[in-house]
């Protein structure tokens, strides 16, 4: 408990108006001169930053107070595009507030960096989400890298194409030899203009464009985004539809961890890892298949609950694979731990500070091994996790071995929890007809601002939605946990070696779909 | 761990049998008329093996998903003779997915000049396909076959292992032997070759 005024509600209570609609957390509306009282603030450790996004003509920024896990949405009109940068008190945003400006045109006055982000130059349109959007560019303008200058050094640029079978972004390294001075990222080739997109359509359409957000947490930002929905409208989604979908997410949880394991341990030339891993990861896509119908469970997760209830072997075919996994898992990990020269590769490799993680409020497997225990699953908490045991492994080497751990205890906690949902499943009466109803409730045509965060297998994600009054999606903003991974992924780098550098990124695993949208 | 690898070694192969060869997506090559561009020379030179490079042209993922799936030991691509390789210019097929964003079409161009004839280009996913749910944006380009020539079309989303090894199956085939000499399936007329 705090002595004097609450950090954050109070700093609200004098900054801001709350704006009535929006569930389930509060939002607020301020001014000019309190949006700069919030700047200062953020100069503390007390408040990180969950998201920040634009509209035509407002930005609005999602805060958590740390301590006790409570989060606002501070909203600031800007009538004439600008607004004051939060960058240079905290810098995880510099990305975020890039691409207010690519996609609508608000401009951050003071910002650290005011380069584009996600605009190549290439859309035909400058700022495609404004009202109305800016002309065609001019010409295609050169990317201006940050400069590295000294003796010795030189470039290596790598991507957009890249070797292996992964997403494409562009990676430039300044090396002096073998060890990288600086790694700078630049993303954006699969914006897909996902935001843009979804305005307009129907819950149904836009929960289609959110399943395929990114690919590996489709589970995930299915559920973020009918979370959003389903809060927007004050809609409850039948338990077992819950209970279903925390089976998904755990499912989904589970293979990924699985095929990261193995995907690293493959990067340090330990192909037999992800052999092994690759087997495991493949039993849990058959299971997928065999019970819900698809082997990544794309759209299986709906606003008003689940498109598809488990087969009357359903429960028992995931305890048969909870049963197989944690016989085949274990003498893995003993391998695993006991390679002296796969330990030298992973132990001390790619280290991020506790200092950046709680900075820039990074979370999943790159904050908990960096000593930031955050997960969504506790805090703010949803069902059914409110209702299960599992334990959060959180460690603090911050390593590529630690980023390992984190996965690996993850696995394990994954498992338990399958076990407990599917043992405590809630039923679904009978109709009338003698049949079992799909766990799954009409949504209402409404208006409203809903928002959710969702603990996917790479962080937290943070969807905020808002419907218009013919029940349309107005404006859908999901962020992904990537954008506060990426960042950090140039700080893990410096000073190793540039062979090191797939290592340290499949230990990150960051999204470049979900974040370039 | 010689434990383990003496129980891999003695607990026969873990892989699934081969698909039968897909008729359709010979047919979809045939509709591609891919035909005319493999001459004999061609097949000698491959002979029955094929590599293959991956572009990401705005996928969400998934298809890159699956297609790490077809390498895993299950389905184990590599045993037909067919493997990924890190650069174009050691690729004789282009498998791309995604809905060729516009900030990717460039390096698309850009990676197909950079591979050596004879090539092909498989388009992977619906998205590859026809832009699928991304289709109409600002942002996307479209169906790869508006940016580069494409041979085969796999759809689905994401296709799953099964039809990607089918599809690829089917493309060796035909790369080992002139597509006159595979029937077309009974009821579906193929085109003839030029």
């Amino acid at each position: 408990m705090y002595v004097g005024e609450d950090p954050l509600f109070g700093l609200m209570n004098r900054i801001g108006k709350p704006v009535d609609g929006h569930r389930p957390f509060p939002r607020y509306r301020t001014t000019p001169g309190g949006w700069r009282t919030l700047v200062e603030s953020l100069g503390g450790n007390t408040l990180s930053v969950v998201g920040l996004w634009g509209e035509p003509a407002a930005v609005h920024v999602a805060l958590r107070e740390e301590l006790s896990g409570d989060v606002v949405v501070v909203s600031l009109d800007c009538p004439n595009g600008h607004f004051p940068s939060l960058s240079a008190v905290r810098p995880s945003v510099i990305r975020l507030e890039r691409t207010a400006c690519d996609l609508f045109g608000l401009v951050a006055d003071g910002a650290v960096d005011p380069r584009p982000w996600l605009d190549h130059g290439a859309w035909g349109v400058t700022h495609p989400l404004a009202v109305p959007p800016g002309p065609a560019p001019a010409e295609p303008q050169r990317y201006p890298f940050l400069k590295t200058e000294g003796e010795g050094l030189h470039q290596i640029p790598v991507g957009p194409v890249h070797a292996g079978i992964i997403e494409p972004g562009h990676f430039r390294f300044t090396a002096n030899g073998e060890t990288v001075a600086r790694l700078e990222q630049r993303l954006g080739y699969v914006h897909k203009g996902i935001e843009g997109l979804m305005a307009g359509r129907t819950v149904g359409d836009a929960a289609r464009l959110a399943a395929r957000i990114s690919g590996d947490a489709t589970v995930a930002h299915s559920l973020a985004f009918a979370r959003a929905v389903e809060a927007a409208l004050g809609v409850a989604v039948p338990p077992r539809a819950v209970w279903l979908r925390g089976v998904m997410a755990e499912l989904e949880r589970l293979a990924n961890h699985l095929g990261d394991i193995g995907a690293i341990c493959n990067d340090a030339a330990f192909a037999f890892m992800l052999a092994e891993m690759g087997r495991l990861r493949e039993a849990v896509l058959l299971t997928n298949d065999a019970v819900f119908g698809h082997r990544l469970l794309m759209d299986r997760v709906v606003p008003g609950g689940v498109s598809v209830d488990l087969p009357d072997d359903g429960g028992k075919r995931i305890l048969e694979l909870v049963a197989e996994l944690r016989r085949r898992f274990p003498p893995l990990v003993a391998i695993y731990e006991s390679k002296a020269s796969l330990q030298d590769r992973t132990v001390g490799t790619g280290i991020v500070s506790i200092r950046l993680v709680s900075r820039f409020g990074t979370g999943g497997y790159v904050g908990r091994a960096s000593g930031r225990g955050q997960d969504a699953r506790r805090t703010p908490g949803y069902a059914p996790y409110d209702d299960l045991d599992f334990e959060i492994p959180v460690l603090t080497a911050g390593d590529v071995n630690a980023r390992v751990w984190v996965r690996i205890r993850e696995v394990e906690q994954s498992l338990s929890l399958l076990e407990q949902m599917i043992r405590r499943m809630p039923g679904v009466p009978r109709d009338s007809h003698g049949r079992t109803p799909l766990p799954r409730v009409d949504l209402p045509a409404g208006a409203g601002e809903g928002m959710a965060l969702v603990e996917s297998f790479r962080g937290e994600i943070m969807t905020w939605v808002r419907l218009a009054d013919d029940g349309t999606v107005a404006r859908c903003h999901p962020r992904d946990p990537s954008w506060f991974q990426w960042p950090l992924l140039e700080a893990a780098i410096e000073g190793n070696i540039v062979a090191d550098f797939p290592l340290c990124n499949k230990s990150f695993n960051g999204s470049y779909s979900g974040h370039d949208l | 761990m010689l434990k383990h690898i003496w129980a891999a070694l003695t607990g026969g192969p873990v892989t699934t049998d081969a698909p039968p060869l897909d008729a359709d997506a010979l047919v979809q090559l045939r509709d591609a008329e891919l035909a005319g561009r493999l001459d004999a020379a061609a097949h000698r030179r491959l002979g029955r093996s094929l590599s293959i490079r991956a572009v990401d042209a705005g996928s969400c993922n998934g298809c890159e998903l699956e297609i790490h799936a077809v390498n895993n030991p299950i389905y184990d691509l590599e045993r037909f003779g067919i493997r990924f390789v890190a650069s174009p210019r050691h690729a004789d097929v282009l498998l791309v997915t995604g809905p060729v964003t516009r900030n990717m079409a460039e390096a698309l161009r850009r990676t197909w000049d950079a591979t050596p004839d004879p090539k092909w280009v498989v388009a992977c996913g619906d998205c590859a396909c026809t832009g699928g749910v991304f289709a109409g944006s600002y942002a996307c380009v479209g169906p790869v076959e508006s940016v580069i020539p494409v041979d085969l079309t796999l759809p689905g989303c994401p296709p799953p292992p099964r039809v990607l090894l089918a599809g690829l199956l089917a493309l060796l085939e035909s790369s080992a032997e002139p597509l006159s000499a595979i029937a077309p399936p009974a009821g579906r007329q193929g085109h003839s070759r030029p």
